[in-house]
């Protein structure tokens, strides 16, 4: 069977299995929705909130960026696994004492307003749609490879199959659907990296081929990679930061709280059936997101090397000898592989033979080696979108058909599940928290399902035109998204739990405080609502980075400061907080007496 | 709050802060404040910061969880709020 009738094959295999399941699990129980994980052993409760938990960012983006980051992709490892830790010991436990099904309840009981509600509203909406964004950047990438269409087209395409998803097959919450999807995209993304460290290493196990030997050299994979990137004049793999120290230690810190702020994962803490097991089931997803994050590494620097063995010779020959400017070790551009024929296509790579010799050379033109210059090299003619590193990572290594197109088929499965989980919260925030809870109290039933499904289609509508111009890479976007939740609801939810005296002036003024600084630092890099030419960085001399270095995706823990310190200001020049407030959130924090959840709704 | 809920909230609150400790060391300090001091040492053909950073942290948040689960139930069971 050749590539793109397997790809479909597959894909459509893996989705006939995910309806298939929805179809039986419905037939069983009806009442599953809500109850997700209520019968349903923790292990596989902890498989499903992986799955919701890995969006196209993690399986898509991530490794490419890390290949291209090294050592300082780490933030992205630590700050999206990190903050699970905090998740289960700060908010989950105590999120499901109290009882309510989504975080906008919370703020509306716990700070007695529905203005809470509404802001908390407003900050869920804020984060979820730039986390779309970053989804349909993602879609798009898999769908303009495996269809073999523009980028554009693989974006709308994906727009298309994300709505019909999420409106008309419900399959999220289904727990069982996603535990099927977790064990795609899990096989998807190991599969591909168990092959390539054999290839590269003999060591099947991908986590420890990375600091196996490579290819009988006597060098570790590590060090091969230093080496080669070095010679072509990109910064050393292993020690390489992204910006300043500091960077990466607030860029990790803001994806951590943010993990712990983002409403559709919390939202599956609040219904689990004890307080006891809202506290382990966040260790069970853990684990199954770790077998994923500990993999990516090796993923990362096993591609960025087989992407330069691929156009460079030198890479393969013994270290003592190699000349990585010698021009036979550059390959020829008409006898390039078949996969880069295949990603030419789709815009996200290319080539442009600037000394005119029918040769790729791939190298670090800003920093050019003594060597290239000398070979007469006139910059770099290889551009390779980070995106597309996974996607075409078994590609690049040759591997079979069948593991390139379950890669696909893994990539759909991330977003597509994400996407859906994300567009359930959004709907039920506006037509049940927003609408029925507070502007249209008489709204029949029916009346919210059309209004949560209206409140879906604009969303895909706003993240996929801004999806065709993203503000980043799928992984960098996603970042962002995390930023703003880290300013907002984190903050908001650590106080209603651990301050008694939080008041609600304290935590509206605190959450729109960090969400309106958050995003006038990440607008004035990326642009009004990440419009393209509306950034105003003028205003603030110009310089990217300007606050101490610190990227705009990085910006949410400086907005989580400003959150807590409006917060506490705020509070102690207002009325203080009720009595029976107080007395909820000391009776939050006994686990005792946890009852059934409830304001659910349909 | 009565002297028994202000004891289990204090211990509560004793667990947490020790985990939190063991967390930022690990990520925040191996992986990143010391890691350019520890890339000298080797560890399975890894530099141990960059381990530290992409690896041995996330292995040390996942037993953090669970062994937190397991000593929040001992607090629950000695102070006698647990479920059930």
């Amino acid at each position: 069977m050749g590539l793109q009738a397997m790809t479909y094959f597959v894909v459509g295999l893996t989705f006939a299995i995910y309806i298939g399941i929805a179809i039986w699990a419905r037939a069983g129980s009806t009442s599953e929705f809500y109850a997700a994980g209520g019968s349903v052993h923790p292990v596989l409760n902890g498989m499903a909130t992986g799955a919701d938990w890995m969006s196209a960012a993690s399986f898509i983006s991530m490794a490419g960026l890390i290949a291209n980051m090294g050592y300082g992709g780490c933030l992205f490892l630590m700050g999206w696994t990190g903050g699970y830790v905090l998740l289960a010991m700060l908010l989950a436990p105590y999120l499901r004492k109290f009882g309510k099904f989504t975080v906008p309840q919370f703020f509306s009981e716990r700070y007695y307003s529905n203005g809470a509600a509404t802001v908390g509203v407003i900050c869920l909406l804020a984060a979820s749609l730039t986390y779309i964004i970053g989804q349909m950047t993602g879609v798009g990438v898999a769908f303009s490879r495996f269809l073999g269409v523009s980028n554009t087209t693989g974006v709308i395409i994906g727009m298309a199959i994300v709505f019909m998803y999420a409106v008309f097959g419900g399959m999220k919450g289904i727990t069982y659907t996603q535990v099927a999807q977790y064990c795609v995209l899990i096989l998807a993304y190991t599969v591909p990296a168990i092959f390539i460290s054999m290839q590269l290493t003999g060591n099947p196990l991908p986590q420890l081929g990375l600091g196996s030997e490579y290819l009988d050299t006597g060098h570790s994979l590590l060090n091969k990679v230093d080496q080669v990137v070095t010679e072509l004049g990109f910064a050393k793999y292993t020690t390489m930061t992204r910006g300043s120290q500091l960077n990466v230690f607030v860029y990790t810190f803001s994806l951590m709280i943010g993990t712990a702020g983002l409403p559709h994962v919390i939202m599956r803490f609040f219904t689990v059936p004890k307080v006891r097991d809202a506290r382990s089931s966040a260790g069970w997803a853990l684990v199954f997101i770790a077998i994923l994050y500990t993999t990516a590494p090796a993923v990362a620097a096993m591609a960025r090397l087989n992407l330069h063995a691929t156009v460079n010779k030198a890479v393969t020959q013994p270290r003592e000898t190699a000349d990585f400017f010698a021009p036979e070790n550059s390959i020829k551009y008409d006898e390039r592989p078949a996969w880069m024929q295949r990603w030419e296509v789709t815009g996200l790579l290319k080539f442009e033979d600037k000394n005119g010799d029918g040769r790729i050379q791939y190298y670090n033109d800003k920093n050019p080696p003594a060597g290239a210059v000398a070979a007469g090299w006139q910059g770099n003619e290889l551009k390779v979108n980070n995106d597309i590193m996974v996607l075409a990572n078994p590609e690049i290594a040759l591997l079979p058909n069948w593991v390139i197109a379950l890669v696909a088929a893994g990539g759909l499965a991330a977003a597509l599940s994400t996407a859906a989980g994300l567009l359930l919260a959004i709907s039920s925030a506006i037509s049940h928290d927003l609408l029925k809870g507070m502007w249209m109290k008489d709204l029949s039933e029916s009346g919210e399902l059309m209004a949560g499904k209206i409140a879906m289609a604009c969303s895909i509508l706003v993240a996929g035109y801004l999806g065709l111009n993203p503000p980043d890479f799928a992984a960098g976007t996603v970042a962002i998204a995390f930023g703003l939740a880290a300013s907002s609801i984190f903050p908001a939810l650590m106080m209603g739990i651990f301050s008694k005296t939080m008041n609600k002036q304290g935590a509206i003024a605190g959450m729109l405080s960090g969400l309106g600084i958050t995003m006038i630092y990440v607008f004035a890099h990326k642009g009004i609502f990440f419009i393209k030419g509306t950034e105003f960085l003028g205003v603030f001399g110009g310089k990217p980075s300007f606050f101490f270095g610190i990227e705009p995706n990085a910006f949410g823990a400086i907005g989580a400061v400003v959150n807590f310190a409006v917060a506490f200001a705020v509070k102690n020049m207002t009325p203080p907080v009720p009595e029976e407030i107080a007395a909820m959130v000391e009776n939050v924090r006994t686990p005792r007496g946890a009852g059934a959840v409830t304001g659910g709704h349909h | 709050m009565d002297n028994q809920g202000q004891a289990y909230w204090k211990a509560t609150l004793g667990l947490i802060r020790n985990v939190l400790i063991v967390w930022f060391v690990v990520s925040y300090g191996l992986g990143i404040i010391f890691a350019p001091a520890l890339n000298s040492i080797s560890l399975g053909g890894y530099p141990l910061g960059f381990w530290f950073a992409q690896q041995g942290s996330m292995y040390i948040f996942v037993a953090l969880i669970f062994i937190y689960a397991k000593l929040m139930g001992n607090i629950d069971k000695k102070f006698d709020v647990h479920e059930d």
